[in-house]
């Protein structure tokens, strides 16, 4: 690892202009991701600020919406009981990640950001435009099974690995950052940035901005939502593809639909085609197939991943018919 | 908080050699003051500096769960918890289980249970499975194995260690009836 300087950040503006006076420094929270970049080498932040004593932990209900520090870990936000009750998504989301060790560290503003599993990001010897950008990337003809099939260039093809984050984009979940400058908020269907030609640039924050809290509208009572995760063994695994659902139906018909793809995209899917399928048809199987085939279309496989176009299209008819209550 | 130069110094001397900082943790209820380089993680200062080596050093990249130790009464792996982070905390590990008189009720149904045969991941499991507990994650033995995901064993003693955490849920069971 490389050496850094050591800062415990007093209060959110001391983190803030600390990060904001140095392009080399990191925030640390829960310090899964970071902590084990660094340690590979990845990551060299020549400052790390720890944020872990800031007061941005809990989760807060009211005016319809789920207010969640950023520091609140993954395994507080899932024992919440409105989260439990009124957005099964998320819970489902969390406690199908990680391993509760991990949990129980891991900060719900640290997993938003977390790094790709690529492993060709990871290793350094190999070339990736993510870690080196411009360097070229060695996942383009390299083993595939862990990478996108959705919002790939031919500068990168890493997946994004939240879960999350896929449950909070079905659900319009807003982030609220600080950075030097004051405070703003970007809808997380806004805040991942496509590899494009800079996949080294993975979210709208600027120099020394950091996520203080992420507002979850609640769904509508009676709303029935989900998320499916597919992945190689049961337990303590990324995906290979996961859907995450909400769904309101009324007399047979699906009033409202919310779809979002995890493990097959860049960036957390929001499929928007899929839910222009599904609002206003009848709940059926016929309709839940439709919605796979739009949630796919203009998938981009190679030889290693081509399995998951299919994988893709089933994983999103199972998690719309679990929560449609349909059999499949 | 430094020793040897704090804000005082250049980035550059920093980069060579980062400052120590002081530590002040509770370990298995004994306060223990260390100075370290910030890169030390939780699990280099238990076993490196304060010679408790029962929580072991597996991958070391958060992947199999042998150095798991309780934080806060709350299960973290030590090998991605950077030590000075860990200010003021009260952390147990495997040696701050047991009571007086023996061994801890885990303990005791790993081994009545054969739950191990190398016994190298067996510290994080214990670790572990007492976490579960606590959280009240023993319903089924599906349910056991879900929340012990966490935590390898290359030998594949995972039968047995199910049992014994059964086990000891049902004495757990038994005891509040």
């Amino acid at each position: 690892m490389q050496p850094f300087e050591y800062i415990r950040a007093a209060d959110v503006r001391h983190a803030v202009a600390a990060a904001a006076a140095d392009p080399a420094a990191a925030f640390l929270a829960g310090g899964t991701t970071q902590v084990d970049l660094m340690k590979d080498g990845v990551l060299g932040p020549e400052v790390l600020i720890d944020i872990t004593r800031l007061p941005l932990r809990g989760v807060a209900v009211g005016g319809g919406l789920v207010r969640v520090g950023a520091l609140t870990t993954m395994e507080e936000l899932a024992a919440d009981p409105v989260v439990a009750e009124r957005l099964t998504v998320v819970r489902e989301s969390l406690l199908l990640a990680a391993s509760p060790q991990l949990r129980n560290m891991a900060t719900i503003g640290g997993n938003l950001l977390q790094r790709t599993r690529c492993r060709y990001y990871r290793d350094l010897s190999c070339a990736c435009n993510k870690r080196a950008p411009g360097s070229g990337c060695d996942a383009l003809d390299g083993h595939h099974r862990m990478h996108a099939i959705l919002g790939t260039t031919e500068h990168c093809i890493a997946t994004h690995a939240s879960d999350l984050a896929v449950a909070l984009v079905a659900l319009d979940a807003v982030v609220h950052v600080r950075g030097a400058a004051g405070e703003r908020a970007v809808p997380l269907t806004g805040f991942y940035r496509m590899p494009d030609d800079t996949p080294n640039v993975e979210n709208a924050l600027e120099l020394g901005e950091l996520i203080t809290s992420v507002e979850v509208p609640l769904l509508p009572v009676g709303a029935r939502s989900g998320y499916l995760k597919v992945r190689d063994r049961a337990s303590y695994e990324f995906a290979l593809a996961a859907a995450g659902v909400a769904l309101v139906i009324t007399d047979g018909v699906i009033r409202d639909a919310r779809v979002a793809l995890g493990g097959l995209a860049t960036v957390p899917w929001r499929s928007r085609a899929a839910e222009d399928v599904l609002r206003g048809a009848p709940a059926t199987p016929e309709t839940c197939a439709a919605a796979a085939e739009a949630a796919l279309r203009g998938a981009s496989a190679r030889p290693g991943n081509a399995f998951k176009v299919e994988l893709g299209k089933r994983t999103v008819v199972r998690a719309l018919s679990m929560v449609a209550g349909l059999p499949g | 908080m430094g020793r040897g130069g704090g804000s005082a110094r250049s980035r550059a001397d920093v980069r060579a050699v980062p400052a120590e900082l002081q530590v002040r943790l509770r370990v298995n209820g004994v306060l223990r003051e260390l100075w370290l380089d910030p890169r030390v993680t939780l699990l280099d200062a238990l076993r490196e500096r304060l010679g408790l080596t029962g929580t072991k050093k597996g991958c070391d990249q958060g992947a199999c769960g042998a150095c798991t130790v309780l934080a806060d009464g709350r299960r973290v792996l030590s090998c991605l918890t950077l030590a000075v982070t860990c200010e003021g905390r009260d952390i147990t590990t495997i040696e701050g289980l047991g009571e007086e008189d023996g061994l801890h009720p885990v303990q005791r149904a790993f081994i009545a249970c054969d739950a191990f045969q190398c016994g190298f991941c067996t510290p994080g499991q214990i670790m572990s499975a007492v976490a579960l507990l606590a959280e009240g994650r023993a319903g089924s033995d599906a349910e056991i194995r879900e929340f012990m995901s966490g935590n390898i064993c290359r030998c594949g003693a995972y039968p047995n260690i199910v049992a014994a955490i059964r086990a000891v849920a049902g004495e757990l069971g038994r005891a509040a009836v």
